[in-house]
């Protein structure tokens, strides 16, 4: 049963079908405070999906989460009501961030704008302290002097920059990341990296879908292989890597080693 | 001036036949209120029409007034469009209509109509020099023309292979035998005396044709003022009133002198009638010279160009928010809202909007819904405007990718926050071409509210039209105003998008005028992985 020790982020049994399509087939994953996790695995395998039922971008079919100390549950016993369950969905997203593939920036706003709003409007902070908020977060991801652009004045790797300090605005407590860098051309995925790197050494808890292989292996704390709809291997960067004790990751990193 | 005047008719048939019993009569209620008279003054000269300088006038114009005198009541008059008319009798606009409108069976069914009072027959008019006609039946083969809704063009269609080519003005009618386009025109004697015989191409051909009585019509509930207007008219005859002023506008022939039982000689000379021929035929005056004479006529045209502008802007306005609104729902609304939303769309969408102009004007006051004529207007064109803008801004609204509404509620916000300030101020942008197109759209179809007895621009252009004889100065005038009265509103729209196109703007790009302020969707959109 659920240990109230300080995970994070604790998921049982969760699936999601799209229409016959069994896409999840019941995840269980727990996540401590402060960790780095890599989620890899072949295209199609339901990772996405996986990390978009975390904050009910897709609503689970059945299952349990529990993330930021919000509990969400489908189906069984404890089921909830739909009322309550999107109650406490959108409860969890004003404590959960996330970054898209393809950043997902608001293109009629600037930068400053992009990072500030959600607070305003959600939390009713003042558009002064959200700015303010706003400008350190975007000196943080080293955008301070791009502010006042609009976000297709800006590379990709600055756009991305510049979502992860959105998402950082309404101080989450923990950050999912769907394939940040795979919209980037290759020599501006390192500096989406690194800002995610800074984040880890502050104690940030990081959920990261990624096929930067390099970069799980390198920052990751450890890393979780998914194959078909589960979750075939968890285990530490390296051993992942050197030692996959799974055939399926094995055939997948493959190709990377 | 109407795009279908025989559909208008229809619709105002039928809604005159439902609100056949609606009206009570207007006076008694103490003291003697004014005697409102309704007439469409747009075409009618000798009838009832506005001559030079704006002045109502006319043989039936005169008619009231003298009958008006006899009753002891203030004639007030009350314009309407001719579709409009017996509609708006029964809108309890006016309690009577005099307009040449002709006594037969079938519209006696709809009205209540009083003693003749006047008699006359068609005349065919024909170019000069044409061999002279014996009778209709040697029409056979040849183009004719004539009014719609006419007892000509009823006579005209029991005659087997005559051409008809009906028109919805008599001057237009008359001139197309000039350029050779019909052979002839059938029409009501005076419109024949005053339209046909001062023009020397054209010339009265053959015998009078029929007999047809002109009444003044009133609702059929209104019995009682009827058979007072009666005896008035009864009065007005017997002093020779009437014989002086059918005299003064050379109307007074032997039929209606026979019908009245009185002399047969004009009783005083045609002055009216030379002075109408003199202000209005000017077919020794240059194009120039005749539009220079518009200058006359500027109060008017301001006049329209404000009413016009008046409802385009309201009219616009209620048609984007109600449009805004409908896209909304369904896009966004929950399912039953969705499926009304959009059978408001195609009911719409799928109606003419002259119908549905003449059913908020004439239709409403059957269920008790009386509304002003300008408001009558506005809310016809924003109402039918409405879909159509739903249309564009579902569109937009569509055309934003959905990883935005996924950012905001990723972000925290609710549905409608997503909506209010994420994806709803892009699609403006991105509807504001179509919008603008709309707009351009409307200020054109504003025309109509003549239906409802505005005087708009396209109103103004028919009565100066009609005063000058002159569809072609006076038309590029009204047609020269339309345009500089949209092209600021395509430049503020132009202005606009170049503004809100800055944040699309690759940098180094400058924002052409013809940039698109399309998608910011990047590559393929990727959901499930």
């Amino acid at each position: 049963m659920v240990e109230e020790n300080g995970s994070i982020l604790l998921v049982e049994n969760l699936r999601k079908k799209f229409e016959e399509n069994e896409i999840l087939k019941g995840i269980n994953l727990r996540v401590e405070e402060g960790d780095l996790v890599s989620i890899i695995g072949p295209s199609g395998c339901g990772k996405s999906t996986f990390l978009r039922c975390l904050n009910g971008l897709e609503e689970m079919d059945e299952g349990v989460v529990e993330i930021a100390g919000v509990r969400v549950e489908k189906g069984g016993e404890q089921g909830l009501s739909g009322r309550e369950f999107r109650r406490r969905t959108h409860e969890a997203r004003q404590k959960v961030g996330m970054v898209f593939q393809q950043f997902n920036l608001f293109p009629h706003r600037t930068i400053l704008e992009n990072v500030a709003i959600s607070p305003q409007v959600t939390q009713g902070i003042s558009r002064e302290e959200a700015e303010e908020e706003a400008r350190y977060l975007l000196g943080k991801v080293g955008l301070s002097d791009r502010m006042t652009h609009y976000p297709s004045q800006l590379s990709g790797g600055q756009q991305q920059r510049a979502a992860i300090a959105r998402a950082l605005a309404l101080k989450p407590k923990i950050m999912l990341y769907d394939e940040p860098t795979s919209a980037l051309d290759p020599e501006l995925v390192d500096e989406v990296l690194q800002v995610m790197r800074d984040l880890d050494r502050e104690g940030m808890t990081q959920l990261i879908v990624t096929h930067e292989m390099r970069f799980a292996r390198d920052a990751s704390d450890y890393i979780v292989f998914m194959d078909a709809g589960n979750i075939v291997e968890i285990s530490d960067e390296d051993e992942m890597f050197t030692n996959p004790k799974d055939e399926r990751t094995r055939k997948f990193l493959g190709r990377f080693l | 001036m109407t795009k279908s005047r025989a559909l208008v008719w229809l619709v105002c048939l039928a809604l005159a036949t439902i609100v056949a019993d609606g009206a009570d009569g207007q006076e008694g209620a103490g003291g003697m209120p004014p005697l409102r008279w309704g007439a469409a003054v747009d075409s009618n000269a000798p009838y009832a029409f506005y001559g030079p300088g704006n002045i109502l006038e006319g043989f039936e114009y005169e008619i009231i007034h003298a009958i008006a005198k006899e009753m002891g009541r203030k004639p007030q008059f009350v314009s309407n469009s001719w579709d409009g008319l017996i509609p708006g009798l029964d809108r309890g606009l006016y309690d009577m209509v005099i307009c040449g409108i002709e006594i037969t069976p079938a519209k006696s069914a709809e009205v209540l109509f009083s003693n003749p009072y006047y008699v006359t027959y068609e005349q065919f008019v024909t170019a000069k020099g044409t061999p002279i006609l014996r009778s209709l039946d040697s029409m056979k083969g040849k183009k004719v023309g004539t009014l719609n809704h006419t007892s000509a063009m009823a006579m005209l269609e029991k005659v087997d292979g005559v051409e008809i080519k009906p028109y919805e003005e008599e001057i237009n009618a008359y001139n197309d035998i000039v350029n050779g386009r019909i052979f002839g025109v059938l029409l009501d004697f005076p419109i024949a005396k005053y339209y046909a015989q001062p023009n020397p191409e054209l010339e009265f051909n053959g015998p009078p044709f029929g007999q047809i009585t002109y009444g003044i019509a009133f609702s059929k509930s209104n019995q009682a003022l009827c058979d007072e207007v009666n005896q008035a008219i009864d009065r007005v005859i017997a002093s020779g009133e009437m014989r002086d002023i059918l005299s003064r506008w050379g109307l007074w022939t032997e039929m209606v002198a026979g019908a009245f039982k009185q002399p047969a000689a004009p009783s005083c000379p045609d002055s009216e009638y030379r002075d109408f021929v003199k202000s209005h035929h000017q077919y020794e005056k240059s194009l120039w010279d005749r539009i220079c004479g518009y200058a006359q006529f500027w109060p008017l045209l301001l006049r329209g160009s404000l009413m016009t502008l008046q409802v385009s802007i309201f009219g616009m306005t209620l048609a984007i928010a109600l449009g805004f609104s409908l896209a909304i729902l369904r896009v966004y609304g929950p399912w039953p809202l969705q499926v009304l939303s959009s059978i408001y769309i195609e009911i719409i969408r799928g109606t003419p909007l002259l119908v549905q102009l003449l059913i908020i004007f004439y239709g409403l006051p059957n269920i008790g819904i009386k509304l002003h004529p300008l408001v009558a207007g506005i809310l016809g064109l924003g109402l039918n405007y409405a879909a159509y803008e739903a249309e564009n801004y579902r569109a937009g609204l569509l055309a934003i990718p959905k990883g935005q509404m996924e950012a905001a509620m990723a972000l925290g916000m609710s549905h409608f926050q997503g909506l209010r300030y994420v994806v709803v101020p892009q699609s403006f942008r991105i509807v504001l071409p179509p919008v603008t197109n709309d707009f351009i759209s409307l200020l054109k179809d504003s025309s109509l509210v003549s239906m409802v007895t505005l005087l708009d621009l396209t109103g103004a252009y028919n009565r100066i039209a009609t005063q000058t004889f002159d569809y072609f100065g006076s038309g590029l005038l009204v047609a020269a105003i339309y345009l500089l009265i949209g092209l600021p509103f395509v430049r503020l729209a132009r202005w606009a998008e170049s503004t809100m196109a800055v944040d699309h703007r690759k940098s180094g790009n400058r924002p052409g005028r013809f940039s698109l302020p399309v998608p910011f969707r990047k590559k393929g959109e990727t959901n499930g992985n």
